[in-house]
């Protein structure tokens, strides 16, 4: 098992893009948990002598129409960002891993119901469903996470499903049924671990999708609220005084798009390096 | 082919059922339920009023009842009426901004078909060129940028600094006394961000998905027939593959419907129209129930219509889906 993993980060490493898009993604994350200390300013503090000052060397991202330092908030604001990122995308990942092995597994009319369940959810236009959902209950970060969670697994389901779906007629699993492993053995211990590739793909670029999702949420103010920064809802007063301020606008939205791009580079190079198909 | 489709349609039923149920469970997860935003704040309300008003809404009956006369009323397209102050029929609020809706979605989707084809075919004939990997670059910018900061920052360029273009709205406030070809210039103008953005993001993925049919099918035996008895690369590549390339697309075409129809809500909003995207916002900031209710079951249906256009189109484009599904 080691070797192969080991011969994962040896691929890994070699991939140049996948290595540009993990030293984002890590970077971002030291960002996010060293922020008090990084941000020059803090990120709510009001000074109403400095409001819109353009970026100068003191303010090197300009203030805000309440005098807060933008490169202060945007620091603060990774956090928001990669908390709801890595939420939504585990509970995605666990109902898409669990219904889709138990629909390619079983077979049948589990199956059926679980993947007709899964044809209605993609009718939904998905921004519509999580909006209506936000909409009943309140906006915040707990529900934020959920509701991306619950709103976004149904890639995975089909992934896995189809994994299950050839793995199961293979002779170590039907090795380990003959040996009376249980379902559950066979299913976790067995099938899984061989099925996991393409959900670390998804996984990976799903982080950057909610990552997508929650800016867009919060600009449109159903997201985290103010005071609180977080890129999306920054930008929303990005928009307000887009006649005066520019730089309120160009650098959170500046900082998603470099997240979502670090996670999407991930994600692609960890394909490259698993589909066998492009091994050359 | 007609049997097909009546297939089809007949497949579509439990979906459309399931799509129901589902609205409706979203509905049930409101703390309390709808009619507390019309008694809630009012002072004059006692418990024997708020009662009065639950049964009028048929609220005090068990949750499967209530499903079956919302759902009896969906069938005549009955979504009730709105919160909102204008107090209007939802469906009739609903119509009126379907239009423009659609019509920005059916441009930005010409858009991306006219360019996104081309791109992908050159970038998987000139695979590995300088060509290529500029595609590719564009690719991922398409996938990672935020569509509201793009629109944000076309705003602040074409609106702010240059002043070519407006940034809100569909029509100018002196439209009514334009002449005709003014008004098209007039709408044009004000759709030409709109449409522009609402098509980057599907931009990337079609043309990535060209390329990467277009080298699949590159591979096949019949090329290589086609190379071999003497055929020019021309004749090839646009009669023999690109056909077949293209047949996937109209499935991504399809699938693609809810993603644009979701995506309508952040830039009409951004851009002030007024479509079904914007009365969603709308009715999801003021707590309008029915509406938000209304447009869910709508937008689920009208991505259910989409899928089966993709696939009857599909089943004219390839008479092997025809005979055999």
């Amino acid at each position: 098992m080691d070797s192969i993993y080991g011969d994962f980060f040896r691929r890994l490493a070699r991939n140049k893009l996948a290595m540009v898009g993990l030293s984002v993604v890590v970077i971002l994350c030291l960002v996010a948990i060293f922020a008090d200390r990084l941000a020059p300013y803090s990120p709510t503090m009001i000074d109403t002598s400095k409001i819109l000052v353009e970026p100068s060397w003191e303010h090197p991202m300009g203030t805000d129409i309440l005098g807060r330092d933008v490169l202060s908030r945007i620091i603060h604001g990774a956090g928001v960002s990669l908390s709801v990122g890595f939420v939504a995308v585990g509970i995605s990942t666990l109902i898409g891993v669990v219904l889709g092995a138990v629909a390619g597994y079983y077979s049948g009319m589990v199956d059926r119901v679980i993947m007709r369940f899964v044809d209605i959810m993609l009718c939904f236009p998905t921004f519509f469903l999580i909006l209506a959902v936000i909409a009943f209950l309140q906006p915040s970060i707990w529900n934020i996470m959920i509701v991306i969670g619950v709103t976004s697994w149904m890639n995975v389901t089909r992934l896995v499903r189809a994994e299950f779906l050839s793995l199961r007629e293979r002779d170590f699993v039907l090795a380990a049924i003959s040996q009376g492993a249980s379902d559950l053995r066979v299913i976790f211990a067995h099938i899984l671990p061989n099925a996991m590739a393409p959900v670390l793909v998804a996984a990976t670029l799903g982080v950057a999708a909610a990552v997508l999702v929650e800016s867009s949420l919060s600009f449109l103010g159903l997201g985290v609220q103010p005071p609180n920064p977080s890129w999306g809802n920054m930008l929303t007063e990005g928009k307000d005084n887009i006649e005066i301020a520019w730089w309120l606008s160009l650098f959170p939205g500046l900082a998603i798009f470099i997240t979502v791009m670090g996670y999407n580079l991930l994600g692609e190079g960890i394909r490259d390096i698993l589909d066998p198909r492009l091994r050359q | 082919m007609g049997p097909y489709i009546l297939k089809r349609i007949f497949l579509m039923i439990p979906v459309l059922l399931g799509i129901t149920i589902l609205s409706f469970g979203v509905m049930k997860l409101a703390p309390g339920d709808p009619t507390s935003i019309l008694t809630d704040l009012n002072p004059n309300m006692n418990k024997e009023a708020v009662e009065r008003i639950r049964a009028h809404y048929g609220l005090d009956q068990p949750s499967y009842v209530q499903y079956f006369k919302w759902l009896k009323n969906m069938l005549v397209l009955d979504f009730g009426r709105s919160f909102a102050s204008d107090n209007r029929p939802v469906i009739d609020k609903i119509v009126e901004r379907i239009p423009i809706t659609l019509l920005i979605n059916v441009l930005s989707m010409i858009l991306i078909l006219m360019v996104a084809i081309p791109l992908g075919v050159m970038s998987a004939v000139k695979q590995n060129s300088l060509f290529d990997k500029g595609t590719t670059v564009f690719v991922f910018i398409g996938f990672a940028i935020p569509t509201f900061w793009l629109a944000l920052l076309l705003m602040i360029l074409f609106g702010v600094k240059l002043d070519w273009l407006p940034i809100s709205g569909f029509r100018s406030l002196d439209y009514p006394s334009l002449s005709f070809f003014e008004k098209i210039f007039d709408v044009s103008k004000h759709l030409i961000l709109p449409i522009f953005v609402s098509a980057f993001g599907g931009l990337a993925g079609m043309s990535r998905y060209m390329r990467s049919n277009m080298l699949e099918v590159i591979r096949q035996d019949y090329i290589t027939t086609a190379r071999a008895k003497g055929l020019d690369e021309r004749t090839v590549i646009f009669k023999h593959a690109l056909r077949n390339a293209l047949l996937p697309v109209i499935t991504l075409l399809g699938l693609s419907v809810p993603g644009l129809i979701g995506g309508s809500v952040i830039f009409e909003t951004i851009f002030a129209i007024p479509g079904m995207g914007q009365l969603f916002y709308q009715a999801v900031m003021m707590r309008d129930y029915p509406t938000v209710m209304g447009i869910l079951v709508i937008g689920a249906v009208l991505t259910l219509l989409g899928n089966l256009l993709a696939d009857v189109m599909y089943s004219w484009a390839d008479p092997r889906i025809r005979v055999s599904g």
